[in-house]
């Protein structure tokens, strides 16, 4: 099934000529709602006519999240605030959110893109959906929900947290489809097999993303609960959930090309690469409102491939994410970046001691653990002394992630440094 | 009227005691006692030292995270009753202990206190009639 027939099976050229033209109108747009954005036009001599089509959209400078920051909190909005509906937030790499603003179009648009990706993993209006991503300033729950509702379905808005209430509920409500991060699912499974009613489950669909996962992955979930898995993309920035899904072929992401024009450019030397080639995804959002990006930088790696695809989407496929061009990791679906928890380090100690953050995913959980060296006046002779300093640190580092994490005091200078900086991640998980 | 505790912190991972006592021996330290406060992923070592200074700057320049801390040595007779004397003492004015170990070496007898209040407790066991050793008296 396809949700949208019109807008996801275009010819490519009534495709490109569409994406020209709301181009055309987004930098007109943001060249007068937005200062910000038109000195930085201005900085390179641009002026809104220049723009004629996608041809030109290598003439436009790029955006990126240190934007988003020096505009924090509205400062890129492009309506007044009386026009936003809804505000949503994401870490930032400094402790300060990345704060994005939604009209009520932009929240059409948005539950359209993820009713059209609910519907590309083949759940309709009379399936009944769990929603099992954090609700709140994360896009995940909300926009999961708004999109459930849009197409039709009954949504089972769980949020994450107690899971056997949560299998409970799929069992006594005939749950066929869910909502919810990859690892997630498969530690939902396990809980299944320890209630024993395996057999009593009525999934027969997820939908699945916010982290980083394999191919091998997404097979373990559909053999592990006899389910098709499928994979969805997004970033808040953007928009959040629904940005990107596969279809049944899952031949690579089908990304929503009318609303969201892609391109792949080299990390580096950020020239566009052609189809096949790994750089990182630039989005240009083509009808958003409230938060518009030209050329976004989303440091996410991927190829793009404009082939048309056999379940007869003509939107161009992007492929599985293979990683970041930042240090951010990805925990239990929260955006983390090393230094938000050097800061905290810093506010606790007055100094930056030596640490270290072990990732790791125990029975399908991602857990994260901060190694901290001792240092001059954390040292205590007695032990309720250091587990006071070690619950303080652990409280702070939580309240700047998000996370919970469990901090373990280790003897001075018995971290690894390499060439006098010290590593401060290792990441065990596989993702297979 | 106190003396000087060695805490050294040190993990729970082979081989860790082993260097602090080769660190000692190295430096010509004498261990008088000691006692081990664990838990699962770590341990605080606190001793009593012939040269506390020398034996915190040396392990330090080994990479530990040692400090002295000021406690109390009270002397205490070998005989039924005589802990209880001094826990009497501390418990009637409603000082805690935070930690405590027994000492005897070269004709000492004591119990390593950590009190509340140091300064308070020092004061209640004299008055109660206990000795304390000094620092000097300690480590000679």
């Amino acid at each position: 099934m396809i949700w949208n027939e019109t807008k996801e099976c275009m010819s490519r050229d009534e495709l490109e000529n569409l994406q020209g033209a709301r181009l055309v109108k987004l930098v007109d747009r943001v060249y007068h709602n937005v200062e910000y954005y038109r000195k930085k036009m201005q900085a390179v001599g641009l002026l809104p006519g220049d723009i004629r089509g996608i041809g030109d959209l290598d003439k436009l400078p790029f955006t990126t999240k240190d934007d988003l920051r020096a505009t924090y909190p509205f400062g890129l909005f492009a309506v007044p605030l009386s026009q936003i509906t809804r505000v949503h937030a994401s870490s930032g790499t400094t402790g300060k959110a990345t704060v994005v603003g939604y009209t009520r179009h932009d929240i059409d648009v948005w539950s359209e893109c993820v009713a059209r990706c609910i519907t590309m993993a083949g759940l309709g209006k009379s399936d009944v959906i769990q929603v099992a991503y954090g609700y709140g300033l994360f896009t995940g729950g909300l926009g999961a929900h708004y999109g459930v509702e849009k197409m039709g379905a009954t949504v089972v808005p769980m949020s994450t947290g107690n899971t056997k209430k949560l299998v409970t509920m799929m069992v006594d409500f005939g749950v066929t489809g869910i909502m919810c991060t990859p690892s997630y699912l498969l530690h939902i499974a396990e809980v299944i097999d320890e209630m024993g009613v395996r057999d009593k489950i009525r999934l027969r669909a997820s939908i699945n993303g916010a982290e980083p996962w394999t191919e091998k992955m997404r097979r373990q979930i559909e053999e592990r609960l006899g389910i098709h898995s499928h994979d969805i993309y997004g970033l808040s920035e953007v928009m959040g959930p629904g940005v990107a899904a596969d279809c049944s072929f899952h031949r690579g992401l089908h990304i929503q090309e009318d609303h969201f024009l892609p391109e792949v450019v080299d990390q580096h030397t950020l020239k566009p690469l052609r189809d096949g080639m790994t750089g990182e995804l630039v989005i240009s959002t083509l009808t958003k409102e409230g938060l518009p990006l030209i050329r976004y930088r989303t440091k996410d790696l991927t190829s793009i491939d404009h082939t048309p695809c056999e379940c007869g989407r003509t939107t161009a496929r992007l492929a599985r994410f293979t990683g970041r061009t930042d240090d951010m990791l990805i925990i239990r679906g929260v955006n983390v970046f090393p230094s938000q928890v050097e800061a905290a380090l810093l506010e606790m100690a007055g100094t930056t001691p030596h640490y270290l953050m072990i990732v790791d995913r125990v029975d399908n959980l991602d857990t994260l653990e901060v190694q901290v060296e001792m240092q001059e006046g954390f040292f205590s002779d007695e032990i309720r002394g250091l587990e006071n300093l070690s619950g303080r640190i652990a409280h702070g580092i939580q309240q700047a992630i998000g996370l919970a994490v469990k901090v373990k005091l280790v003897e001075p200078k018995s971290l690894e440094r390499s060439d006098g900086k010290s590593r401060h991640v290792i990441d065990k998980r596989t993702f297979d | 009227m106190f003396v000087k505790q060695l805490s050294v912190f040190i993990e729970n991972r082979e081989g860790r005691l082993e260097q602090v006592t080769r660190v000692l021996a190295d430096e010509n330290v004498n261990i008088l006692s000691l006692s081990m406060a664990d838990t699962t992923e770590y341990g605080v070592l606190r001793m009593i030292v012939s040269d506390p200074e020398k034996a915190r700057a040396a392990l330090c320049a080994e990479g530990f995270s040692a400090m002295l801390t000021d406690v109390l040595a009270v002397r205490l007779e070998d005989r039924v009753g005589e802990l209880h004397r001094m826990t009497h003492i501390l418990c009637a004015l409603g000082l805690n202990v935070e930690y405590m170990y027994a000492l005897a070496s070269s004709g000492k007898r004591a119990m390593i206190v950590k009190a509340s209040d140091g300064e308070a407790a020092a004061k209640a066991v004299t008055d109660g009639g206990l000795a304390l050793y000094g620092n000097e008296e300690m480590c000679r």
